[in-house]
């Protein structure tokens, strides 16, 4: 009998808190699939963010740190510079990486940092049960903007692969989306490029993930996926924003 | 055994350098902006990694990063940014994590001023963080003493698992003073909680978060022992002239070194005056001046603050009546003929 499809081995039994249809269970499975598949589980360090994937070193089957909100940038620097053959990425939320952590982000992409980070972008605080994030929609409604995001209150929504592809110092910057299958096929792709980014000491590496939200959205899971691609992608357009080939 | 002329800020970084210390990240402030700049050399230098950080924030997040892969971290900053790095200070307590802060304090609150104080004593020595948990706190009083210091301070970082600080000031961050060097550590403890990737053994991870009910109050409870391990086995202190003495100065760090001062000249007038320092302000040594303070008639605490070690001498000694206060808060750096003054006075 041939085993098409399986546990990949960088995630553990455990079963994970995240509500029906919330993208971090796929964007875990895409990663640990793509740490199998480049062989590199037992040098791998992740951090996790706080947030939903507060927990995220209970479902990875490597080591994995927490760090404080925002910032998993500047632990991931202190760990890559101190280790430069292991592979260390950073998981986190829009909360996490565009709002308490910017600074943290923008510097590290701009010291050009071989690092990745996976940037879960669902638009909303999950965890604390549905605020305002900064890449929340306009006109999209949170506990915190009942009536809807009115940016001339609330300011605009950040594009966090349009400004990071500012800074020379990133090297590898791509958005992709959960709401299709090939939007999924396309994350798990995008991961691989930026762990291999990585591997090949090209520089800082990131992939925002447009990510489903349902609870917090008071969606299904399947209106979730389709607002990602009719309402979600219009503002925040998948695509590779840099892509930089030569070693730094 | 080599010995070369350093400012406080290099002797600290000399320090960290010679305990094998191979980490470090800050931001400039004054009035340590030299140990900064001198990290920026001696680092790559010793085949160590500096990194200027964008925040004193993202700083001791750094430190924090390099401490789970196992290696001697460090940062150093002036009170504001002490403030800044207290969130990353909780966090090392909480994660267990080694690390060692070095704090030149300058006068607050707020922006205060760049002149030296004391007045990061209740910061240093009651958390300055959330959360329950302390911090060992060393206070030298010379640059030879802010060098072995913060040596010392790394090996009591990974002996507990647990942030070190060493609280100077301005003054003895910039002042000059002969040191005499020991040899670089080449052996450094074993560590078998770090984070280096999982390669022949299970995955490992470094955490703070216990969400399950009742297991944060036990993790809290095994910081309690340990901190109390650390009460009963670390505490350093100086005497000087207290084995005849009637009026004991109670002093830490520069203030000490200036009231030693004042001691001698009250002893050339025939005033029996003698000197306690304590060395580390956490763990307080409480049971020794508790003993030392039974032989005084009065007791002068002097501080360049409005009164923070205070609390601690009255804690010690249990007896307010015997207890005086002379302070210097501000930036104010006291003479010795000041201390001399309060002396007769009291």
């Amino acid at each position: 009998m041939n085993v098409l499809y399986k546990k990949p081995e960088s995630l553990t039994k455990e079963i994970t808190i995240y509500c029906p249809g919330c993208g971090h269970g796929i964007i875990h499975r895409l990663i640990a699939e793509v740490v199998d598949e480049l062989g590199i589980r037992e040098k791998t360090i992740g951090i996790a963010p706080v947030g939903c994937a507060v927990l995220a070193y209970n479902y990875f089957n490597f080591d994995v740190t927490e760090a404080a909100h925002g910032r998993p940038p500047a632990v991931a620097t202190g760990i890559k510079r101190c280790l430069p053959d292991r592979i260390v990425f950073a998981y986190q939320g829009d909360g996490d990486l565009a709002a308490i952590g910017t600074a943290e982000i923008v510097h590290a992409a701009a010291r050009g940092e071989n690092i990745s980070v996976i940037f879960v972008n669902n638009g909303i605080y999950g965890m604390t049960k549905g605020q305002m994030a900064p890449t929340t929609l306009p006109g999209e409604k949170t506990t915190t903007t009942t009536k809807g995001r009115d940016t001339s209150y609330h300011g605009f929504p950040i594009r966090v692969c349009e400004l990071l592809a500012t800074l020379d110092g990133s090297a590898y910057l791509e958005r992709t989306e959960l709401g299709s299958i090939q939007g999924i096929i396309g994350t798990k792709r995008a991961i691989k490029k930026a762990f291999n980014c990585q591997i090949e000491k090209r520089g800082f590496s990131l992939v925002e993930v447009l990510s489903a939200c349902p609870t917090n959205w008071k969606k299904t899971p399947a209106e979730a996926m389709a607002w990602i691609r009719t309402v979600m992608a219009n503002y925040f357009p998948v695509g590779v924003y840099k892509d930089i080939k030569e070693q730094v | 055994m080599r010995k070369v002329l350093l400012t406080g800020c290099e002797a600290s970084g000399e320090g960290a350098i010679s305990a094998g210390c191979t980490f470090y990240a800050g931001y400039p402030i004054t009035p340590q902006n030299r140990f900064t700049e001198y990290m920026s050399d001696r680092m790559p230098e010793s085949k160590g990694v500096f990194i200027q950080a964008e925040s004193e924030i993202a700083a001791i997040n750094m430190v924090f990063g390099a401490s789970l892969t196992g290696a001697r971290a460090m940062t150093s900053s002036s009170s504001p940014g002490i403030s800044l790095k207290q969130e990353g200070i909780s966090y090392l307590a909480g994660c267990e994590l080694p690390a060692v802060i070095v704090n030149m304090n300058r006068g607050g609150p707020g922006l205060g001023d760049v002149t030296p104080s004391q007045s990061d004593y209740f910061q240093s020595t009651r958390g300055g963080g959330h959360g329950d948990y302390r911090t060992i706190v060393l206070a030298p009083w010379s640059v030879q003493e802010i060098y072995d210091l913060t040596y010392l301070a790394f090996d009591l970082a990974d002996r507990y698992r647990t942030p070190v600080l060493v609280l100077a000031d301005g003054m003895l961050a910039q002042m000059m003073e002969p040191v005499e060097l020991l040899k670089t550590k080449k052996r450094l403890p074993k560590k078998n909680w770090t984070l280096t990737g999982c390669k022949g053994r299970k995955p490992r991870s470094i955490k703070s978060l216990f969400l399950s009910p009742g297991v944060l109050e036990t993790h809290n409870w095994k910081l309690a022992r340990k901190y109390q391990r650390i009460m009963e086995k670390e505490q350093i202190y100086n005497t000087y002239m207290c084995t005849d003495m009637d009026i004991l100065i109670v002093s830490f760090g520069t203030a000490a070194r200036i009231s030693s001062e004042a001691v001698s000249m009250a002893r050339e007038q025939g005033i029996r005056a003698g000197l306690f320092r304590p060395v580390t302000l956490w763990p307080y040594p409480s049971g020794v001046l508790n003993k030392i303070s039974e032989k005084a008639k009065k007791i002068l605490v002097v501080e360049m603050n409005c009164g923070q070690m205070l609390d601690d001498v009255k804690i010690a000694v249990r007896n307010d009546s015997r207890i005086f206060f002379y302070g210097r808060p501000g930036g104010g750096v006291p003479t010795p003929e000041e201390i001399l003054k309060e002396i007769k006075r009291i």
